[in-house]
């Protein structure tokens, strides 16, 4: 395999020493997931949030400890050394979303319009 | 090898090359499988979505069994996540250490690593076993289907996140940190924390919403 | 202690089955003995079993497919004489639930372990080649990765003569497929092997994504790289992102037939239409996973013959990733009769014919590089016009389909069938055997006959229409698919024609195997030394035929896109004036004895010999371990040793 110093590209994962992968860097983001899984905790057991609106709370509060991590764990960031891998990354975050979403959406209509199976079998009971 | 490289095919003009497009020849060993094991990790996360597109339509079908509400113990599962990231955080100073090649507090780092996962690995079997006991096996009903698969699934993961962390651990004592064993722990890395945002996921759509 | 196996297993009472498993247990002993007796397992170990050069893992690939392209023709060639001869009160030959494993076997086979292995095999000897680099990312992964497609294709064979096969049709739909309903191993067959083979599938696709994208050759930007590496990469993306989605799906119906759980089952809250979402999740991308390598192999067979630039490169590339795109957004139509509703349907119907658009761009932009060609007609482009008249049709009639209210009215009629033969044959097969033609004389050195090749293009043209308009017309008379015998007489005359069609199908097959019989025994006048056979416009053809297994001493050096005929314009090749050392892969006996075990693991699965499944994945994982505990996998060549094989290998690429 050949080797060739490339001045254009970062692996992810690795830090630059200077900015991100240090130990700074890891103890911020510990805090961080922590008090944001401190903060789900808490949305899910109280009635901090309007109730009806914890789920979406929740689903927020995720979606930014998910970053947290792919940030500060994953050095995952916005330089142009590292295009290639948050290019991957969206397309499976494309890819991820459209799958979720889609299964909802259509196994929602599937069920309205055709009672599923298990549930004619359980009418019959 | 980049001066030998223009002499290839013709003795040609130099044209500028555009930069910017990893258009300097191929990237160096440890871009490349770093890069290929992101990918991989991207798969990987598919595969859940997958198993978690599942659950959320399924979550209901308890078949006039429990349902999360009945089940889940959120200061059991609060305990397993403080784990799992003090787990994530020790990996990472970990990998800290071996670039700086400082042994001992990568020895220590790992061991505390491989400790919090196998803590949350009994966490999680201990609350299998309880449900089974309880009559809320996998085969109950199509939510418990999901909710062992998904689950066991990333528990699946962690076990073998435990096993080839050992490896690693027994192949930096036998090698020393170098550059494929230094590239491997990175990899090793990458998927240690990829599990935790895995169970970020988790927590919040299994347990955090399904015990309310 | 041997679970559910006994000698029940092998159907001793049923003539047919009996003889289609001697069949395979006598070609299979014939070659091992042939390869014993002449002594060359050696020489196979050393420089094919445990090889990973992406060149020879490339070649296997495309055997393989070959291979099971006759096995998954014989199914075919035995449904449609079933079909002839089944009208009225007739049955036929074949009973229903023979019948019903064929048709599975044939679709299972022809997706899994014909086009994909092509594909894939044409991928990996092609992409590293057309990139300039001297192997693909992960040279060992790609040896585990074809051992376990082949793994998964032996299973399904070892099925034909240990057990059955699913009776389920090719995507072994729930309920039947779950235990109270297909309580044999046919279906656990078809899943343990397309377990292991998605694997090594998945694992492929993250070699080549990996390849593509952070190694080419000095100079090589994205807008550089020629077409096909462009469609691998987003064929192989979309690998990447759908296959674990096949994974997942197999994994909770295993866990439906082996722990008793309920995802897909009628009683304890399960919901079979989850499986069919999630397996056309998978199963939309997998079409395109398949006929985007094809459109490449088709934009760089008609640049090259038709001597000129590919016509609108920057929208091809852009088409292509589209597609790539688009293709997640689609999977819904292959269900919209079964109860979604309007809104979805609506949607699902207008992505559908969306993505139509950047397929029309593709065939526009085809037909204006062959525009003012200097057009050589070589067989490639034989192919490449078949397909674009072919893939045509099928195109049009897809897009019929993606109406909601007139696909309540084709679907799983025989109009679907011979739709989707129409444009998986039309563009996948076509672009294989256009590849294959294309790509030969790089891997052997010397170029196939072309008589025959002629004759094999025209076999498949004819013999394709004959057996599959009559399908059309059959469906909109109102015959579904995957029946045993029908009572309608005035079917019978289309099936009769299909038939023929099927025959002639027969004879190209039997021509593509002539050609390569005759063109191996008159290789020594039909040499291809100067590397170049068909004044190429991309890199493979600026190495030796076939290439040394570094593929470049020096990497070239790219500076504009077609960079090989860059090159050329610019006057005669000269060797470089100094070589430097080099490291090349070792070889590696890892993916072989991986999937050996992967194999017992799986028929232990499949029978349910726990010890034995335990051990096998056992052995799997420390095999693994061991070698990943080696650490040296490269070995180096020095530069002087490199000088010498270089002038060796030069000297007849030299005109002066």
């Amino acid at each position: 395999m050949e080797q060739q110093a490339s001045s254009t590209d970062q692996a992810p994962g690795v830090g630059d020493p200077e900015h991100s992968g240090s130990l700074a860097t890891y103890t911020a983001g510990l805090g961080f997931a922590l008090l944001l899984t401190g903060a789900s905790f808490m949305v899910s057991q109280t009635d901090l949030l309007w109730p009806p609106g914890v789920p979406a709370g929740l689903a927020v509060l995720a979606i930014a400890q998910m970053g947290v991590h792919l940030v500060f764990f994953l050095h995952i960031g916005t330089g142009p050394d590292n295009t290639n891998n948050v290019l991957a990354l969206a397309f499976g975050l494309l890819v991820v979303t459209l799958i979720v979403s889609g299964s909802l959406w259509i196994m929602a209509h599937l069920n309205a319009n055709m009672m599923p199976a298990s549930a004619v079998m359980e009418m019959q009971r | 090898m980049s001066a030998q490289a223009a002499t290839a095919g013709l003795a040609g003009e130099e044209e500028a090359t555009p930069r910017g497009q990893g258009s300097d020849g191929p990237a160096p060993v440890r871009i490349v499988v770093a890069y290929g094991f992101w990918i991989f990790l991207l798969s990987d996360i598919i595969m859940f979505s997958a198993l978690f597109a599942t659950y959320a339509v399924l979550s209901g079908q308890t078949a006039r069994g429990p349902s999360g509400h009945d089940l889940f113990e959120l200061r059991h599962v609060g305990i397993e996540t403080v784990c799992l990231l003090f787990s994530s955080y020790t990996c990472g100073l970990g990998v800290l250490a071996i670039e700086r090649r400082r042994l001992t507090f990568f020895y220590v780092s790992f061991a505390l690593t491989f400790a919090l996962g196998a803590t949350f690995l009994g966490l999680e079997l201990s609350e299998f076993v309880g449900l089974v006991a309880r009559g809320a096996g996998p085969s109950r009903s199509a939510f418990l289907s999901a909710f062992f698969s998904l689950v066991g699934l990333h528990g699946a993961h962690v076990t073998a996140g435990l096993l080839w962390l050992g490896f690693m651990v027994a192949q930096t004592a036998a090698r020393g940190p170098r550059d494929f064993v230094r590239r491997r722990l990175l990899c090793f890395s990458l998927f240690w924390h990829a599990l935790d945002i895995i169970w970020v996921a988790l927590l919040t759509l299994v347990y955090l919403m399904g015990a309310r | 202690m041997l679970g559910k196996l006994n000698w029940h297993a092998i159907p001793f009472d049923q003539p047919i089955p009996m003889a289609a498993a001697l069949l395979v247990v006598v070609t299979i002993l014939a070659v091992l003995s042939l390869v014993t007796w002449k002594g060359w397992w050696p020489y196979l170990w050393r420089e094919w079993l445990t090889s990973v050069d992406h060149k020879r893992i490339g070649v296997m690939y495309v055997l393989l497919a070959l291979v099971l392209l006759l096995r998954g023709f014989m199914d075919a060639i035995m449904m449609r004489s079933q079909l002839a001869i089944a009208a009225g009160g007739a049955q036929g030959y074949l009973p229903p639930e023979h019948y019903d494993q064929i048709f599975s076997a044939h679709g299972t086979i022809m997706i899994f372990f014909m086009a994909m292995p092509f594909m894939v095999g044409l991928m990996n000897f092609v992409v590293p080649l057309q990139l300039g680099v001297r192997d693909v990312a992960f040279p060992v992964l790609n040896a585990i990765s074809f051992w376990l497609t082949a793994s998964g294709a032996l299973l399904v064979n070892i099925s034909l003569v240990v057990g059955e096969f699913a009776r389920t049709g090719w995507l072994a739909y729930p309920p039947l497929s779950e235990l109270q309903f297909s309580p044999g191993v046919g279906v656990d067959y078809y899943l343990w092997a397309l377990q292991i083979s998605g694997i090594g599938t998945l694992l492929a696709g993250i070699n080549m994504v990996t390849t593509i994208l952070k190694l080419r050759a000095p100079g090589m930007g994205y807008m550089r790289m020629p077409v096909f590496c462009w469609t691998a990469l987003c064929s192989s993306m979309l690998i990447v992102a759908a296959f674990p989605v096949l994974t997942a799906t197999f994994g909770m119906l295993l866990l439906d037939r082996y722990v008793g759980m309920h995802f897909f089952t009628n009683d304890g809250g399960g919901n079979f239409m989850m499986y069919i979402n999630l397996i056309w999740i998978w199963g939309h991308p997998e079409v395109y996973i398949l006929a985007l390598p094809a459109f490449g192999i088709f934009s760089e067979v008609i640049a090259t013959f038709s001597g000129k630039p590919l016509f609108g490169y920057r929208s091809m590339v852009l088409a292509t990733l589209a597609i790539c795109v688009l293709s997640f957004m689609v999977w819904l139509h292959h269900f919209f009769t079964m109860g979604a509703g309007a809104d979805v349907n609506a949607v699902f119907g207008i992505a559908s014919m969306i993505i139509a658009i950047p397929t029309g761009v593709k065939l526009f932009n085809w037909l204006f590089t062959l525009y003012r060609g200097r057009i050589r007609f070589e067989v490639p482009v034989l192919w490449a016009i078949g397909f674009m008249v072919t893939f045509a049709i099928g195109g049009m009639t897809g897009v019929l389909q993606a109406v909601p209210p007139a696909d309540f009215v084709l679907h799983n009629s025989l109009f679907l069938v011979a739709h989707f033969h129409n444009v998986i044959i039309g563009s996948v097969v076509f672009g294989a055997m256009a590849g294959y033609y294309y790509w030969f004389p790089k891997a052997f050195g010397f170029t196939l006959e072309r008589r025959l090749g002629v004759v094999s293009f025209w076999c498949w043209l004819i013999g394709f229409y004959l057996a599959f308009m009559p399908l059309y017309a059959l469906g909109l008379l109102g015959m579904t698919r995957r029946m045993q015998h029908y009572a309608d007489l005035s079917w019978q005359p289309y099936l009769i024609v299909a038939e023929v069609g099927a025959v002639i199908i027969l004879c190209g097959i039997v021509a593509t195997v002539a050609q390569l019989v005759v063109s191996i025994r008159t290789r020594e006048s039909r040499r291809d030394l100067g590397g170049d056979p068909w004044n190429g416009r991309t890199l493979e053809w600026s190495t030796s035929s076939p290439p040394p297994a570094y593929n470049f001493a020096v990497l070239p050096q790219v500076d504009s896109l077609d960079a090989f005929w860059a090159m050329k314009q610019r006057g005669p090749r000269r060797a470089a004036a100094r070589y430097e050392s080099i490291e090349v892969p070792r070889n590696s006996a890892n993916g072989f004895v991986t999937a050996f075990f992967a194999v017992v693991t799986g028929f232990a699965m499949i029978w349910h010999i726990w010890w034995l499944a335990i051990l096998g994945l056992v052995c799997a994982v420390l095999t693994l371990l061991a070698f990943g505990w080696v650490e040296r996998v490269e070995q180096e060549v020095s530069g002087e040793q490199l000088a010498n094989d270089e002038r060796v290998r030069l000297r007849p690429m030299d005109p002066a």
